[in-house]
């Protein structure tokens, strides 16, 4: 079932979490709100479930497969929540928090117990928790604790699912695992997803399609691909990754950094701008001798190479931090030490050009 | 000037050493004295003493003291004081600490201080304003009487005071707890299709049922014991309006020393089963507290 929000605001007293947002979940897409804590994402997610209620708004509107479901409660818009701290009934079973949705429907659409055993079983095994029926949240660990929140939400046969940071209360290990699973779920299943991350690896791994979140509003909405490759902004930039950070200035399709110059034609004007230039740490090279134009004098501050790739700090000229992530053969054959004076060679770089204030 | 002389080494023996907070034998000795006769000087003896005297007289005597017509009258309106007075504050301090803890709204903050109003007037002041409104010279006093009711001096009254000087104690010892567990069991069970009334009964409620039962127990300790507000309110007439502790109060006036003691023995008791339930009680409430604060992360 496809998901539109469309015109949606909402404030806390003073507070604006969301300014007139309007997004569109394609069915069987799995989406993910990106952004940093106080971006609106989790506002989103909580009022397209119907636990808030946006600001009123004659243009704003929820649809679920092109039908209004904005004056809908929450109980009867189908939607699976899997919230960040689990909220399992604590007082009650694995096998009876699963079967809770079933057991509070009215008499005449209630399944029978046999049924409702059956169904439990059923979510159990697909959440490889067979043996774990009689148990209590408080004897489960953390990613078992989260699996019998998702079999819980999809006992009820929603029609979306939302994840509220479903892995942010996990360890490295088990997130890692739970979101590779998360996956694989949703390409059996083919549930219209959205998940509600702040971390950028996760979103990345996990999601069909990207939303990025900032200050209640979105930045950019593409594929992962499109999002990492091609930020929209700044802020996607930055939020994306680590990324270096260059104050520069362009001029006549150039952007000029220090003694380098990279190709902008997106400005062609003689009049001077201001510029930031940002470079990936992997979208950098380093080179012991000075060749062509495009490059930056560098002292090497440190070399990490525990990882997959090489981590290396440098400082410019003007007191600059640079971080450059080299494959470990070419640490090996540049044999860099503390201290070495380098040129770093960018291989790509995107050019920003702050819109004028004055 | 002369440099720092380096401190001898000096070997030390293991059985000697203190851990920081470990005392010498004496202080133990004399820290454990004071408190155990602090603790039975003020609390153990005056216990003894109420059953002792109650008991000089044998336990014939007791037992008639008891059974005295005026006593039963006493249990009798004390039994039905907290009978009423219990419940409702049950209800109104799990609706009251339910909407303090799980919803924002305008005057949260007055409704809190309202409920820690009893708590910090005193009794003796609980129960005039009651005489003010509904006494014979109060605001409301000419209205009851031309319509036949009376509240000061009757039971009415007794009760009313005691419901106000008992409110605070189930909804103070809810809303820390329905605070710590917050609301997403609640939203969970919503979004699973249940109503408000299906979430309450089976979610919020079991949730918090110990919590309940503790505060009920304190409730129930204060309203059969309550004395400033009720002797305001109450008018002390023998057999009709007369309470378990101002039928004690008015047999110890009277010189009846071994009545008043046998009679004060049956409070004194119910502080003793409160005091051994409510161990009991807030050994499972702190379960219920520590499961709502941890987040374990462990492996899946």
């Amino acid at each position: 079932m496809s998901i539109e929000v469309k015109h949606i605001s909402k404030t806390f007293g003073n507070f604006t979490a969301l300014h007139d947002v309007s997004l569109r979940v394609n069915d069987g897409e799995l989406v993910a709100l990106l952004g940093p804590s106080g971006s609106g994402k989790t506002t989103l997610l909580r009022i397209i479930a119907g636990l808030e209620v946006a600001d009123p708004n004659p243009a704003s509107e929820i649809l679920f497969d092109d039908s209004s479901v904005t004056e809908r409660p929450v109980g009867q818009r189908r939607v699976g929540f899997v919230f960040q701290h689990y909220a399992l009934f604590r007082h009650m079973t694995v096998f009876e928090n699963i079967a809770f949705g079933l057991r509070v429907r009215p008499r005449a659409l209630r399944p029978s117990k046999a049924e409702i055993r059956d169904r439990v079983h059923q979510l159990l095994k697909l959440v490889q928790l067979e043996n774990f029926g009689g148990r209590y949240p408080s004897q489960l660990s953390g990613g078992q604790r989260q699996r019998v929140a998702l079999a819980r939400a999809l006992a009820v046969e929603p029609k979306v699912l939302l994840l509220d940071e479903p892995f942010g209360a996990l360890d490295a290990k088990v997130r890692q695992g739970l979101r590779d699973w998360l996956r694989k779920l949703h390409d059996e299943i083919h549930l219209t997803s959205v998940l509600v991350t702040h971390d950028q690896e996760e979103a990345l791994e996990v999601a069909d399609r990207i939303v990025v979140m900032n200050q209640g509003r979105i930045e950019q909405d593409g594929t992962p691909e499109h999002v990492f490759h091609q930020p929209a902004n700044p802020f996607v930039m930055e939020f994306l990754g680590q990324v270096n950070v260059f104050q520069g200035r362009v001029r006549r399709g150039q952007a000029l950094l220090g003694e380098m110059a990279i190709e902008y034609p997106n400005y062609e004007a003689d009049q001077e701008r201001e510029a930031m230039v940002y470079m990936r740490p992997h979208e950098l090279d380093i080179k012991r001798s000075r060749n062509g134009v495009a490059s930056l004098a560098a002292r090497v501050v440190r070399v990490n190479p525990a990882g997959s790739v090489a981590k290396v700090n440098l400082r410019a000229g003007d007191g600059q931090n640079i971080y450059v992530d080299l494959p470990l053969e070419r640490l090996q054959e540049l044999q860099l030490a503390h201290g070495d004076e380098v040129y770093v060679y960018p291989k790509n770089a995107r050019v920003f050009v702050p819109d004028y204030v004055i | 000037m002369s440099a720092a002389v380096a401190p001898p080494i000096t070997r030390v023996n293991p059985a000697t050493v203190r851990a920081a907070t470990d005392e010498p034998l004496g202080v133990k000795i004399l820290l454990v004295t004071v408190s155990v006769l602090f603790l039975g000087l003020f609390l153990v003896v005056p216990l003894a003493a109420v059953f002792g005297e109650g008991l000089r007289k044998g336990l014939g005597a007791y037992w008639a003291s008891v059974t005295d017509p005026a006593a039963l009258a006493a249990i009798k309106l004390t039994l039905i004081t907290a009978g009423i007075a219990v419940p409702l504050n049950l209800v109104f301090g799990v609706a009251a600490a339910w909407a303090i803890a799980k919803f924002n709204f305008r005057g949260k903050s007055v409704l809190i201080t309202l409920i820690d109003l009893p708590f910090a007037v005193s009794p003796v002041i609980s129960g005039l304003i009651y005489v003010l409104l509904f006494g014979m010279q109060g605001w409301l006093g000419p209205w009851l009487q031309s319509h036949g009711i009376q509240i000061i001096f009757a039971v009415p009254g007794i009760v009313l005071a005691t419901i106000f000087v008992t409110f605070p104690f189930v909804a103070r010892e809810l809303i820390p707890l329905m605070q710590a567990q917050g609301t997403d069991e609640e939203y969970a069970a919503l979004t699973l299709g249940a109503s408000g009334w299906q979430t309450f009964w089976r979610v919020t409620l079991p949730n918090i049922k110990w919590g309940v039962l503790y505060g009920v127990i304190l409730c129930n300790a204060r309203a059969m014991g309550e004395f400033g507000a009720v002797s305001v309110v109450s008018g002390h007439i023998r057999g009709k309006t007369n309470t378990v502790p101002l039928h004690v109060e008015i047999l110890y006036n009277e010189y009846n020393f071994v009545a008043a003691f046998a009679v004060a023995s049956l409070l004194t008791l119910l502080a003793l089963v409160t005091l051994v339930v409510k161990t009991i009680v807030e050994h499972r409430l702190q379960l219920e507290l520590k499961e709502s604060t941890q987040t374990p992360s462990g492996e899946a």
